[in-house]
Formats: structure tokens, sequence, C-alpha cells
């Protein structure tokens, strides 16, 4: 088996572990290249189904080419499809920066969603290799009654054994792709030629190589117009992936803030 | 396709403070590994809390880390050499977060163990190295870090050498390196450098290029443990992933524990370009069956002639996580493979003190600990010895929604009860007695039943039950002892000693037994019995009929007796798998009865005996 096999077997082993034991589920949908990676690993886990929600939740601040992804490959998927608001701004905790300020947007959506379809589990597309809080995290990872991370008391998980029951009230979060890093989902991609908005394409000089609410959210120098031309970059960049993300750089905790208040 | 290197796993282990995260940080900026900026930024991170440069807060991300200069859970990072790539796997070196250290290391191909030049071999150094054993890594490379703190002395890094090396060996581990390093100068990490123009080894990084790929072997039995039934559409499939061996279209396959077959008729898969004839250890796969039988979640196919063992007892070495004492008599949950069950704690053999390897016995199991322990699930489960098929012999145990400890089996001393596990056919016809059960307690004036005395050789139990036998008789009843000598033989002469044999044994004694009741005789068997599954499955045989006498006398009382010399023949080697010597006794749970020879002479305890018959199986006028 190659890595990426490797990869793709324990993705699929992961959302079987997920779908056989917890009740009632849902897949979170970014319309970004992980998620979509993601939904395409939950029709080879489940030959051609995807036996859950597609949610997204939508801050009304997406690309346009974005939306147009999303109506798209709902329809072509045949996704269980589900969206979701998030409350205006002003409502925010004003002691967060800016930017993690408008990405807490989605946190606020994502729980008043768990909160109203009563999820028992949401499976999220976040890598360890993105962000040094993300590198922490569990595979099953255990969120409290009101959706926080305890991030100083993570449960042990090993030998492919999760921690599948939680009390009652709270939820558990789930990581089929914790271990990919983002050459391998480009890899991946090309492999099985998956679609993927074609904001990732070079235009002009500039792409983006990770994909967030239009205001918070900058695109990169590159010439990488094809999927093979991306992993060709990616082969040689030393630019962190999240470098175009403006909530990352605001303050050394802001994403562990945000993180610990249960965003993704 | 692009070109992908193979992927290795590395974790980094070691006592806290002993340089693990600066060894990280310093191999990954040696090898030009950072992503832009990235040292920038740690750089300003540590001049904006006012601390000298740290490589540690590469992996150290959490404020809470950063803020005790402490890495509290694991994380990991990627970077690859001229031959390979690798994921570094971080783990805290603090005893507190010792489940955050397991769960980095438990996913590891090779281990590198980080042991401080000043500071020399500490406790984490040898539980660490301890736990990498218990978790199957095998191949470890020792790294001497700080080597600048001590001005680069040979002999100071010899001293570290020898005395890891020799607890690692007791392990039987025999470290691939020990190397010196500085992570400070970044002597022998990528580069040999100058201060260590004594040590002619490899570097680090060349190191990490010498850990062998382990590759999952074809040949191994075959497990595939069904982790779900789909029915999406018209096709029932069996989802799973192949733990080990190979399973291919049709051929034949046994599901355990519920012990049924069928063949393979497919191999499912989607958006792939031709459908798969076979598949491989660690592939996730989906089949369907030639046949529709009932088979759930749980459950391990294998083929027929390399089953795996079906037992609802087995030995473990453990190592608990939880917070609060686990006891014996206590139940939480267990989960192997996909299966999931609750096991007790029958019995903890000894604690294993990780520092020095010496045993110890112990009335508990702290958090923390490593012990030898017997378990029992109320259910027969299928799995493995740990030494023979890792993956099917390795569980954890859950208790308040958490995982709180791992396990590796071992069979030692008891027996796979696969073939002992009585299938009662449904295809023959009982014979209709028209000589009724009551007929049969009028003829005799008693009702049939079965007094099954276990307890230790030498505890009593056939001097017991002859005299308990002759005493009922004169008495008024149809009494029959049963005991090693008139069975072992004839019905039972082809059986030898071995855990299986001796179970088969008493599975005969139990049926035959339930026979002898059922004809209305009152039958006492007197065999050691000693395995709580055994004397379950007899009673199972003879129903309501079953009446369990525990004839108890502690260990050193029946080996003073020795009537027959056998104690001091075990003692001296001769005699292998010996009850209570080398081999273990269950004592009952919950006897009917408990006659205790030390305490009281055989006049007495026959008298006990008898007078329970006549409480029980009360003799009717003629």
């Amino acid at each position: 088996m190659t890595p990426l096999d490797d990869l793709e077997s324990e993705s699929i082993f992961i959302l079987r572990e997920v779908y056989a034991r917890v009740p009632n589920l849902a897949m979170l949908w970014s319309l970004g290249k992980d998620s979509g990676v993601m939904v395409w690993l939950a029709r080879k886990a489940f030959f051609g189904h995807v036996p859950f929600p597609a949610v997204h939740i939508d801050t009304e601040k997406k690309l346009p080419e974005m939306y147009a992804f999303r109506d798209h490959y709902a329809k072509e998927w045949n996704l269980r499809f589900v969206s979701g608001t998030c409350p205006p701004i002003e409502d925010m905790d004003p002691s967060l920066p800016p930017a993690a300020r408008s990405a807490a947007r989605k946190t606020a959506g994502l729980k008043a969603m768990v909160r109203e379809k009563g999820y028992d589990g949401l499976i999220v597309g976040i890598r360890r290799d993105e962000e040094g809080t993300r590198a922490k995290e569990r595979i099953f990872s255990a969120r409290d009654s009101k959706g926080g991370w305890d991030v100083r008391g993570q449960k042990p998980e090993f030998w492919d054994q999760f921690n599948t029951e939680f009390p009652p009230g709270a939820h558990i979060r789930v990581h089929p792709l914790l271990h990919w890093t983002e050459i391998d989902i480009w890899r991946y991609i090309e492999r099985e030629n998956i679609p993927v908005v074609d904001l990732y394409f070079s235009k002009g000089g500039k792409r983006y190589r990770s994909l967030g609410d239009a205001d918070i959210t900058f695109p990169v120098d590159s010439d990488a117009a094809t999927v093979a031309e991306i992993i060709t970059e990616l082969e040689h960049t030393k630019v962190a992936e999240r470098s175009g993300r403006a909530m990352d750089h605001e303050a050394e905790d802001s994403f562990e803030r945000l993180r610990a208040d249960g965003y993704l | 396709m692009s070109n992908q290197r193979e992927l290795f796993r590395i974790v980094v282990v070691g006592h806290v403070d002993h340089g693990k995260s600066t060894l990280i940080g310093r191999l990954f900026h040696d090898t030009g590994s950072l992503p832009e900026g990235k040292e920038e930024a740690i750089r300003a991170t540590c001049e904006r809390r006012g601390v000298p440069f740290e490589w540690a807060f590469l992996m150290d991300a959490l404020q809470a880390e950063r803020n005790q200069a402490i890495t509290i859970d694991t994380a990991q990072i990627w970077f690859h050499s001229e031959a390979r790539g690798y994921v570094i796997i971080d783990v805290p070196g603090h005893r507190e977060f010792l489940k955050n250290m397991i769960t980095g290391a438990a996913s590891a191909d090779a281990a590198v163990l980080v042991v401080d030049a000043v500071e020399g071999v500490r406790e984490q150094s040898r539980r660490h190295g301890y736990l990498l054993h218990l978790l199957g890594i095998r191949q470890v490379s020792v790294v001497v870090t700080k080597m600048d703190m001590v001005g680069f002395d040979q002999q100071k890094f010899d001293a570290v050498e020898q005395e890891i090396t020799a607890y690692l060996e007791g392990l039987g581990i025999t470290p691939t390196y020990v190397l010196p390093v500085s992570g400070r100068d970044g002597d022998n990490i990528a580069e040999p450098g100058s201060n260590l123009a004594w040590y002619q080894g490899p570097t680090l990084l060349a190191a990490l290029d010498q850990f062998d790929v382990v590759t999952e072997a074809d040949d191994q039995p075959l497990r595939f443990p069904v982790q779900d039934i789909y029915k999406f559409d018209q096709r029932r499939i069996l989802a799973g992933r192949v733990e080990s061996g190979v399973i291919r279209v049709g051929d034949t396959i046994l599901f355990s524990p519920v012990n049924k077959s069928a063949k393979v008729a497919s191999i499912e898969g989607w958006n792939i370009a031709s459908p798969q004839r076979e598949a491989h250890a660690g592939q996730s796969i989906g089949i369907t069956l030639d046949e529709q039988i009932f088979v759930e979640r749980g459950a391990v196919a294998s083929h027929e002639d390399r089953a795996p063992i079906e037992t609802d007892v087995f030995r473990a070495r453990i190592f608990w996580l939880g917070s609060e004492s686990f006891k014996p008599g206590q139940s939480i949950g267990l989960k192997l493979m996909t299966s999931e069950s609750t096991i007790e704690l029958q019995a903890i053999e000894q604690i294993i003190d990780t520092g020095n390897l010496s045993v110890s016995p112990a009335g508990q199991i702290e958090r923390d600990d490593v012990a030898e322990v017997v378990l029992r699930t109320p259910k027969p489960l299928a799995l493995d010895a740990a030494n023979d098929l890792p993956r099917s012999g390795r569980f954890v145990l859950t208790r308040n929604y958490e995982i709180v400890g791992g396990g590796l089996i071992s069979m030692e001393g008891y027996a796979d009860q696969r073939d002992l596990i009585t299938v009662r056919s449904s295809n023959l016809t009982r014979v209709e007695h028209q000589v009724s059960a009551s007929d049969r307690t009028i003829r005799n004036r008693h009702a049939g039943g079965v007094l099954w005395f276990t307890g230790l050789s030498g505890a009593g139990k056939s001097t017991l039950a002859i005299e308990a036998e002759k005493e009922l008789f004169n008495r008024g009843y149809q009494v029959y002892v049963l005991d090693g000598d008139n069975v072992r033989n004839g019905l039972n002469t082809n059986l030898g000693f071995s855990p299986e044999d001796r179970a088969e044994n008493i599975r005969r004694v139990g049926e035959v037994a339930a026979l002898f009741a059922e004809a209305g005789v009152l039958v006492i068997s007197a065999f050691i019995s000693p395995y709580r599954s055994d004397r379950d499955r007899a009673r199972l045989a003879a129903g309501d009929a079953f009446h369990e006498i525990y004839v108890e006398a502690d260990l050193a009382t029946c080996e003073s007796r020795d009537p027959k010399g056998l104690y001091k023949r075990a003692r001296a080697g001769e005699i292998e798998d010996f009850t209570g010597i080398s081999a273990p006794y269950e004592a009952p749970a919950a006897p009917e009865l408990v006659v205790d020879t030390a305490k009281s002479d055989i006049p007495s305890c026959v008298a006990e005996v008898v007078r329970y018959v006549e409480a029980v199986f009360p003799l009717r006028a003629e």
C-alpha cells in the first residue's frame, strides 16, 4: 500500500467507526478542498452513499464561486444538504481581535445548529499540519455541553480504539483527515479526480491556498493553474498554508481561544 | 502521479526536560524543514514572553504549555530526509501526562529515547522504555542530549549508554544506536559537527534512516473484524478492515464467536478501476457473502483452519491510566478489535515496577501501574495471544466514557475454549423416556443430582468424596463417585494435561455427571477443576441439579500434606502446569457449600456434606 492508500484506509475506518457508534451524525462541508476530499471518502466508505447530512455553516461572506460550487455538487453528489446561519458580528466576544471575531461567528452558528438538530457527532475535516493546536487534536474529540474543548484534559486514544461514548449533553467531533497533509490532499484529488472550486487555481499570478470568509482570506502569489502544478509548488514551497488567513496571525493565542470555545 | 516517499513514524520519548522538543526543533532547523517565518515567529514569541529562544515552541503550541514550559499533549509534525518521509511524534515527558505519551507513542514505527547527559537515566526514561516495549515498538535508538553541558565528555556519554542499554536489554530491546548530540550547538543532529570528534557513529538524521520498515506479512492468519453491515442498496455489505492476512473472493470464512461460515462472493468498492479479487492487511474493504448468515459488528472473520481463540477468561499485561483505582471484582468496558464487552478483574497476579522490573503482589491497580492480571468476560470473545497476532491480541479498557488503559493478551495456562463450547444439536430427536424423573425419584427415594467438588490437589476432595459416598449409601442414597482414577483410565484415556485437554476432561465429566443425575443417581465428582469457565459449563450441563462444593484448604496446607509427592515434583520443575504452582486455580465465586479441610477434620467435613445433602435431597419414606 502507498502512503495515500494508508491514509484513505484509515479515514474510511474512522468514518465507519463513527457511523456505527454515534447515532445522530452530520458532516461539516465547508466547500473547500479538504471537506471535498472528506465527502469523497464518505462515498468510498459507504459505497457511493453519504448516510448523514452535509452541513454548511454559512457566514454569508463566502466568495460567489463557492456558493455556485455548493449548489452544483450538493445535487450531483446526492448529499442531504443542510445550511446553517451565523449571528451578526456585534454579538461576538469584543475582546477577540477583529478577524478572530469574524471567525467566531461560525462557532456560534455551528453551536446553534448542533443545539437545534441535536447532533451527537460532527465530522470535521481539520488536519494536524495546518496549525499548532490542531496538531494536538484527537481523532474522536469530546466537546462539553457548551461545545467547548478541554485542551488540557484530552482523553487517551490509541490502537485505533476511540472514545465513542460521552456524557449526556456533550457531543463529539470526529477528524478523519487528521493525519493528512496539504500535499496528501492534492495528491488524492489528483488520483481520484475530485472536483474543487477553481479559486484554488492561479489567475493573474494569484491563487487561494486556503478558503475562508472573503473579507479575512487573501490569495497568495502562485502560478499553479492545475492540480499537478499545485503539487509541484507544494513540494518546494516553505510558505505556510494558512498564511493568507488573517485570524491566525493576530495574536499568539487567538486560534487556541477560538478552538477552546468550539471553533473547528 | 507525483513521486511519493515512503512514510515512517517516529516517536520521541524520554524524561521531562531532557530536551525532546528542543531536539525536534533543532532537527527541523538543521534539515531546512521549517516553514518560512517559523523561526522568526518563535523568536518573537520568546521575546514577547521575555524568555530565551526556545525550540520547544515549534510543537508546544498550547498557551498552557508555553506558560509552564512543558509539553502537555502529543503532537505530530512532518519532514523528509533524502531517503524518506517522516512523521515525528512529540510526547510529554511529565508523569502526569502519561496518557498523552501513550496516545502519541502507540502509532509509531520506531522510537528515539532521549536521555539527558547531565541527569542520566531517570524515572520516565525507564517507564517510557518499558511502555514502548509494551506498545509493541521494537526499534529504538537512544539519543544522549545536552552533551555541551558535560563538555562533550566521552566518559559521561559512555556511562549513560551503559545504564540505558542494560535497562533496555532487560526488556529484550537492543537499541539500534546510542548517539551523543548537542541540541544547543547542533552537533550530530543533521551534521557531525566539530565537538564530538571521538564519536564515530551516525548522526541522528542518519540513524533515523537506518530504522527498518515493518511490513505486514501476508502469511499471517486472516483476521477481518466486522465493523458494520450496510444495506444502502440491493447489496448486503459487511464492512471492515483486514487486520492481518489476506482475504480472497471464493474463500470460505468462519465468523467467531458466532461460529458461522460462508463464502466471499465479492469485494465491493466505489470509484475503483476494476473489482478487487483479494485484500491485504491494512485495507478497509467491504465484502458480500454467498449466503445471508446472521453476523453483527464485533464478529471476526478468519479462515476455518486458522481461527482465533475463543475464551471467556485470559491473562493480560495492562497499563492503567484511570484516575480511580481498579480492584478485583470490578467490571468495566473492554474494546477488542470491533467487539465491545464488559470485563471483570478476576485477579491481580502482580504489579511490575517499571523502574527496576521487580514484581510484587497488590490488592488494587493504581494510575500509571503496569500489572499482570486475569480478566473474565460474561460471554466468550474471539481473540489472539498478542505474541502471535498483535492487532487481535490487544485491547483497551473503558470506564466513565473514557479509555482508561490498554493491555496485551496472553493465554498462558488458559485453554482455547472453541472446541469446548457445546452446541446442543437441534437435529437429534431426543428419546422420549416412558419413565419420568418423578418415577425415578419415587423408586430411588431422592432426586438425582451432582455434587461438584472443586479444590487444590491435596485439599481432601477424594478422601471426602469416598467417605461421603459410604455414609450417604448407608443412609439409603443411590450415590457414586467420579474421580480421576475411574475417568482418566477409560472415558478420558486419550487426554493429556495441556490446558485444552484438562478443559475437555472436565467437559466430559460434566456431561457424564449430568447423565448420572438424570438417571436418578446422586453423583459426587472429585476433580481439581481449576477453571471457573469449565465448572460453569458443567453447571450448564446439569442445570438445577448442580451443586458446587468448594473443598477449601490454602496452598501451604495442601503443599505440606502432599499425599502423592506432586507438589515437591512441581516445585522441582518436574511437572509442568501444576495447579497452584505453575497454573492457575480459580476459586468458586458463589459455591453452594464451602468445607474447609484446613480448619476442620475429615469426619466433621463429611458430616457437613451429609447435612447439606439431606437438606437439599431429602430422602422420602419408603
